[in-house]
């Protein structure tokens, strides 16, 4: 296991950030709950509720022109990016001013400015490309990193096992953020995985390094990631980043969960990375109040803006097939 | 003029492009030193080295779509899956991913990677080493699918694809690598989405594609024996499809027979029928005769193999069922 040797702590600052950008996600994610049981949205929807930290210390911890691709549960890694709310929440209506002009959705959330190069709703499909992404920066000798987020559902499925092998083989400048919460879909780790516990096995049967990483401390995750992109930058090949996190909701909104026993539930309730980071920085109530109010605001504002986005026309559906 | 294999076309488009593009690169099994199973890419190793011309693991799904990840960064990789069939491991890749990321980006982002396969029968390689899967492809919105019949039009037809800013599938066929044409001296390219007329005649046009072009053309020398003129036209581009091309020649014939080498049911020639009826239906003195391989999968015995293929008198068979000549 590879160790992180020199601490590149955030500030006091940065770390009040992070928690107003978790929270954002937290309440934007609540938002989109409720809209959907509304029956505004189309289609269907899964919120990362209690993985806020994951996102928020990995995309903190990127530089502009590093890249990254998502999963179906993709709010949390887009926001945290930067891409404005009012341009995810346009593209869960389907309108044009979606950060995917209405043609993605919830699982294609896309912005290419920000480095996003596409959520994917075939699991473990975005990985061979996030290689090929690290392939071409080492070829043009560019010091940038191309990140793989997906869950450990994707540890077993082929794409993964290439992706894993070709990178290390060709060290490519690529990450792999493994958000381990323990379910796929509806299945536990112990039904779907030998090492549902320890991913980074995984990582060492490729000679791939590996960390673990407490995924509900925002603090870790970025610090751990900011060293990991470093020496990926400085071309000493792919890292694996082994994350432990918790689904705190469902698979899917609307997912009675019938598979999940009740102290499973309350024990991800208990692990809020949101919660422990407030206590961390002993936020007052006062503090806090203010903090979600404005954040409040700003989903609010997102819905509103959404609302009053364009539908695009039938026919624009011929569109964008071909470059 | 020059004159090139099938073989040495493909290879000259891929090292002219490799010379004036440090972005276009290699990726395949056994493409580096041992210069593909094909011999496509012997020498290019030589000239460009380890990095360009990279051997890859056996990773079907991983060599697509390394592909798909460096050509949405600006890169023109041209990857090599060793043959059609083991296209059906990476058709994840290709069908979710390469096709649909522009589309599902908004328009964000462009795929311009080119794959190369090869297969077809002709030589016992059985049933996993000869499949020709050109239409699977031609379905899916997103993607170009090429078929190049003779050495000039894979070298301006790869050349092309190679520069077109979408995912393009180039198939090749094991049979015409040794054919050789004279070609121009400088690389011309070839656009996308253009028929061309290989034979000319007025009494049926027999669109065919790949080594069925050349099939046609020995049935078209056997039918003119009896009196009988056929066009020869290979649309080059299954998709786009020169529909215009197929159309105005059928117009002048008023007789159409459609061949290749994949099995007839549900094959490219499904397609080019139903384009035909619906767009010159009152110019048809004839239905139209669909030449194909038979349903089965590819025996291994010389004598089965030939007999489920297409041949010249197949072709020739079903022109003259077209000007009612019979069986």
């Amino acid at each position: 296991m590879a160790k992180v040797e020199k601490r590149r702590a955030p500030s006091e600052d940065t770390l009040r950030e992070f928690l107003r950008e978790m929270l954002l996600i937290r309440r934007f994610e609540e938002k989109v709950e409720e809209r959907f049981r509304a029956g505004e949205l189309p289609g269907f929807l899964h919120v990362a509720i209690g993985q806020e930290a994951v996102a928020v210390g990995v995309c903190g911890a990127m530089e502009d022109g590093d890249v990254f691709a998502s999963t179906h549960r993709a709010h949390g890694h887009t926001l945290a990016r930067g891409t404005h709310p009012n341009a995810v929440m346009a593209e869960l209506y389907g309108k044009l001013e979606g950060c995917s002009h209405g043609y993605g959705g919830s699982m294609h959330l896309y912005d290419v400015e920000r480095g996003n190069i596409g959520a994917n709703a075939v699991v473990g499909g975005g990985l061979p490309a996030v290689v090929g992404a690290g392939l071409a920066f080492k070829l043009r000798d560019e010091p940038r990193v191309a990140v793989a987020f997906f869950g450990d559902g994707a540890t077993n499925t082929g794409t993964f096992h290439e992706s894993l092998n070709l990178a290390q083989l060709w060290q490519t400048k690529t990450l792999f953020v493994c958000e381990n919460n323990e379910w796929a879909e509806s299945t536990p780790g112990w039904q779907h995985s030998p090492v549902w516990n320890d991913m980074s096995k995984r990582a060492k049967a490729y000679d791939m390094p590996s960390v673990k990483v407490d995924g509900q401390d925002v603090e870790q995750v970025y610090e751990t990631t900011k060293e990991a992109l470093a020496r990926i930058r400085a071309g000493e090949g792919p890292i694996f980043l082994d994350v432990e996190t918790f689904r705190m909701h469902g698979h899917y909104i609307g997912d009675p969960q019938v598979y999940r026993s009740k102290e499973d539930r309350s024990e991800a309730a208990e692990q809020d990375p949101i919660v422990r980071l407030r206590e961390k920085l002993q936020v007052s109530d006062e503090e806090w109040q203010a903090l979600d109010d404005e954040v409040h605001e700003i989903v609010e504002a997102s819905v509103e803006f959404a609302k009053n986005g364009t539908d695009p026309q039938p026919e624009d559906a011929l569109k964008n097939v071909y470059a | 003029m020059p004159e090139l294999s099938y073989r040495e076309a493909v290879r000259d488009a891929l090292a002219s492009a490799m010379r004036a593009d440090k972005d276009v690169f290699l990726m395949g099994e056994d493409i580096a030193e041992m210069g593909g199973s094909m011999g496509v890419t012997q020498g290019l190793y030589e000239e460009f080295g380890v990095e360009r011309v990279r051997n890859t693991p056996i990773s079907e799904m991983a060599i697509v779509g390394a592909g798909i990840g460096a050509a949405m960064q600006g890169m023109r990789p041209v990857v090599e899956i060793m043959y059609e069939d083991f296209l059906t491991l990476s058709l994840e890749q290709i069908v979710n991913q390469a096709a649909k990321h522009r589309f599902m980006s908004g328009g964000q982002l462009k795929v311009p990677l080119t794959i190369r396969t090869q297969g077809g029968a002709g030589w016992s390689p059985g049933a996993q080493h000869a499949q020709q899967l050109e239409a699977w492809l031609v379905h899916i919105p997103g993607l170009k699918v090429v078929f190049a019949s003779s050495p000039a039009d894979a070298r301006g037809l790869l050349w092309s694809s190679i520069y077109d800013d979408n995912p393009v599938i180039f198939f090749e066929h094991r049979l015409l690598y040794p054919i050789k044409e004279e070609v121009p001296e400088q690389l011309e390219p070839i656009p996308l989405g253009k028929a061309r007329v290989v034979r000319e005649g007025t009494d049926v046009t027999v669109i065919a594609t790949g080594p069925l072009v050349h099939r046609s053309l020995a049935a078209a020398d056997k039918a003119a024996e009896e009196g009988i003129s056929v066009e020869v036209v290979d649309p080059r581009t299954l998709q786009p499809l020169d529909e215009q091309g197929l159309v105005d020649s059928v117009k002048k014939t008023n007789r159409a027979v459609v061949a290749h080498e994949a099995v007839t049911r549900m094959g490219f020639g499904a397609e080019v029928t139903a384009v035909l009826q619906e767009q010159a239906f009152d110019w048809l003195d004839a239905p139209i005769e669909r030449v194909g391989a038979k349903f089965a999968p590819l025996a291994f015995s010389p004598s089965m193999e030939q007999f489920v293929v297409p041949q010249p008198d197949d072709v020739l068979a079903a022109v003259r069922r077209t000007v009612g000549r019979g069986k």
